[in-house]
């Protein structure tokens, strides 16, 4: 009569944990998905830095010119690969990554279509005199290209250079653009699972009267809400771990601070998301409010916090503000634990915060919570 | 017209005067039902005629504005936790949740009223619904979901029973069976039943007194015998539901 399989509250996690846990998309949005963002994101921005350029080559033959030969492309005949009509360069270079120049040789007004059609970035109009380059000069891809073209028309090879001694690529930890996405997206993991997992299943539940069924037993309200909670944590628990041990596995990503305060920071994150996810939940019994709201409260702190790029870029004014909100409280002190070795005295005001936050919207959730 | 509380339970429910409006639309207006335990009670009446209400009051779900509701001659007020263990009830519309098995949720409920498996066993039996007990309630046809919803009804053996639509939609064959599950609880347990409905015959088969609503008053009370002889005499419910009010009862 007593075993522990028979206490409702036992009953209730068993019930909430099952629902994630059977739900394929539930996975997928929670465990696949931020491993994908990771990998895809850190594989684009974390590659050695080479580069490629693609540039359309127009042949410009001056009418007294008797050998039909242009500047450019007599160069390139001699020294590149060619290829139907397009000639490929390679410009070595150890520190800086290979440089990939592509000439396409083509009519004039193909070459706008080429252009508009974004196939290349630059159009080199090419005589035996004089080369000239037309490209959008705010368009730094086609500026790079422009600086290479031109480097390599004038001086070949060398003209990259190669193992430059004054360059000294970054080696130290904590400094790639991976090193600060995924302490972001461990941040971000909480705050989505909480807002979607914790008050869309609440206004789900309202909506389709369960709640109110459940209320009309000797249910303890509390366990209730403390079951779905648990759950929840539970498995952002797991996620956080899979992606964090993804990211050790495949791109070497290192906590250079202090563990104990990485998980105090990761439960203080949970409480306020968890918090804040019982206010929103409190009053809509209608799911596509609560999609509404939900969306409101998650898609700002996703662009403002710096989940994905740094917030230092926003105007001056809107910094304290930004740097208040819970995401981005999170987000910074996971930052500063993983990458810049703080430890529990650094993050604990940012923890008692979080905690607050949490506390407070559960309180005030629960005054406004309607069960029925 | 309204006897005075007995402190012996003559009347297991009480309803007193009881009103309940939602902003503008008065959906209860000053309704008083008294039952004796053992009684089986019918609700009739078209759509938004109230039943819903009355009955979620009862239940505790909802708050009536004026008016009285005992239950044992309790009131939800003081007495929650008592009056939860003392009924049994399914709402009009509930979904379980959709990912647990039939076996998990009636488990899960079962957990509230600190029951464990044997009785949750007694339960699927009782309700012929053994065979699904594996099955996800999303899985489940609409008549299996409210065998489910009046198994988990039943599962604390309540002294009083509140069943909104049980037999919404179910076909004839599980309508019977629905039917004489509740008259054994009523004969082996002298079980108190209010039920809604918009099935005539189901009020005559089942319950030994029918009501009558409209717009949120009572139209009428009695046997099924009683109550056509209102007015003088009607042949149906219909007919006598025409002659109070100039509408059909359902068009
Ligand atoms: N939560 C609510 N908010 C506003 N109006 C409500 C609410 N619940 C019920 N009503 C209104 O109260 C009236 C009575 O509704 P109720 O659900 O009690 O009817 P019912 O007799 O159960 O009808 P049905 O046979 O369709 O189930 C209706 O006019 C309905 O629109
Ligand atoms: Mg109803």
């Amino acid at each position: 009569m007593n075993k522990i399989t028979n206490h409702q509250l036992y009953r209730l996690i068993a019930a909430h944990f099952a629902e994630i846990i059977r739900e394929p998309s539930v996975i997928f949005w929670g465990v696949v998905f931020p491993i994908l963002m990771a990998w895809g994101l850190g594989i684009a921005f974390t590659q050695k830095g080479g580069v490629t350029a693609k540039l359309a080559i127009v042949k410009m033959i001056d009418r007294k010119d008797q050998n039909h030969e242009t500047k450019l492309i007599s160069l390139l005949t001699a020294s590149s690969v060619r290829k139907d009509s397009s000639y490929s360069v390679v410009l070595k270079n150890e520190k800086l990554g290979d440089a990939n120049l592509t000439f396409i040789e083509t009519s004039w007004s193909n070459s706008y279509t080429l252009l508009k059609k974004g196939k290349v970035s630059v159009i080199i109009e090419d005589r035996a005199t004089e080369t000239r380059y037309h490209f959008d000069p705010a368009n730094a891809e086609a500026k790079a290209a422009y600086a290479l073209a031109s480097g390599f028309a004038a001086g070949g090879f060398s003209s990259y250079g190669n193992n430059q001694s004054e360059i000294e690529p970054f080696t130290l930890s904590g400094t790639r653009y991976i090193d600060f996405l995924i302490p972001g997206l461990l941040a971000m993991g909480i705050m989505m699972a909480c807002c979607w997992g914790i008050s869309y299943t609440i206004i789900d539940r309202r909506s389709k009267k369960l709640l109110r069924r459940m209320v009309a037993t000797p249910m303890k309200k509390s366990n209730f809400l403390l079951a779905l909670i648990t759950a929840r944590f539970t498995m952002n628990v797991a996620e956080a771990l899979l992606l964090f041990l993804f990211a050790w596995l495949y791109f070497g990503t290192k906590v250079q601070g202090s563990w104990p305060a990485l998980i105090v920071l990761f439960i203080a994150g949970n409480i306020a998301f968890s918090g804040i996810s019982i206010l929103i939940s409190s009053h809509t019994a209608n799911p596509e409010v609560g999609n509404g709201l939900i969306n409101a409260i998650v898609t700002p702190m996703m662009v403002v916090s710096g989940v994905f790029f740094s917030y230092h870029n926003f105007p001056e004014w809107a910094l304290p503000v930004i740097q208040y909100l819970p995401l981005t409280m999170i987000t910074d002190s996971f930052r500063s634990i993983f990458n810049e070795g703080a430890g529990l005295l650094d993050v604990w005001r940012e923890a008692l915060v979080l905690t607050t936050i949490g506390a407070v919207s559960f309180v005030i959730g629960m005054k406004l919570f309607k069960w029925y | 017209m309204i006897p005075q509380r007995m402190t012996d339970f003559e009347y297991i429910v009480e309803v007193r005067q009881v009103r309940k409006s939602f902003k503008e639309v008065r959906a209860v207006k000053g309704v008083s039902l008294m039952i004796r335990p053992g009684e089986f009670l019918a609700l009739l009446g078209p759509n938004g005629a109230g039943k819903t209400t009355l009955v979620e009051m009862i239940e505790g779900i909802q708050h009536p504005d004026e008016g009285e509701i005992y239950i044992a001659g309790k009131q939800w007020k003081n007495h929650q936790h008592e009056l939860h263990q003392m009924i049994g009830l399914s709402l009009q519309e509930t979904r379980f949740m959709d990912k647990l098995t039939a076996y998990e949720t009636m488990r899960l409920f079962a957990s509230f009223y600190k029951l464990n498996a044997p009785r949750v066993d007694e339960v699927f039996q009782l309700i012929g619904l053994e065979e699904k007990k594996k099955a996800y309630v999303d899985n489940l046809s609409g008549g299996q979901r409210q065998r489910l919803a009046l198994g988990v009804a039943l599962l604390n053996k309540p002294k009083i029973l509140l069943l909104d639509e049980p037999t919404t939609g179910l076909d004839p064959n599980a309508r019977r069976e629905i039917w004489n599950i509740l008259l054994d609880l009523k004969r082996e347990h002298n079980t108190s039943l209010i039920l809604t409905s918009h099935y005539m015959e189901e009020a005559e088969y089942l319950c030994d007194r029918i009501v009558i609503m409209d717009q949120g008053n009572i139209l009428g009370e009695g046997t099924l015998q009683e109550i056509l002889a209102l007015g003088g005499g009607h042949r149906s419910l219909d007919e006598l539901f025409i002659s109070l009010t100039g509408r059909h009862l359902y068009e």
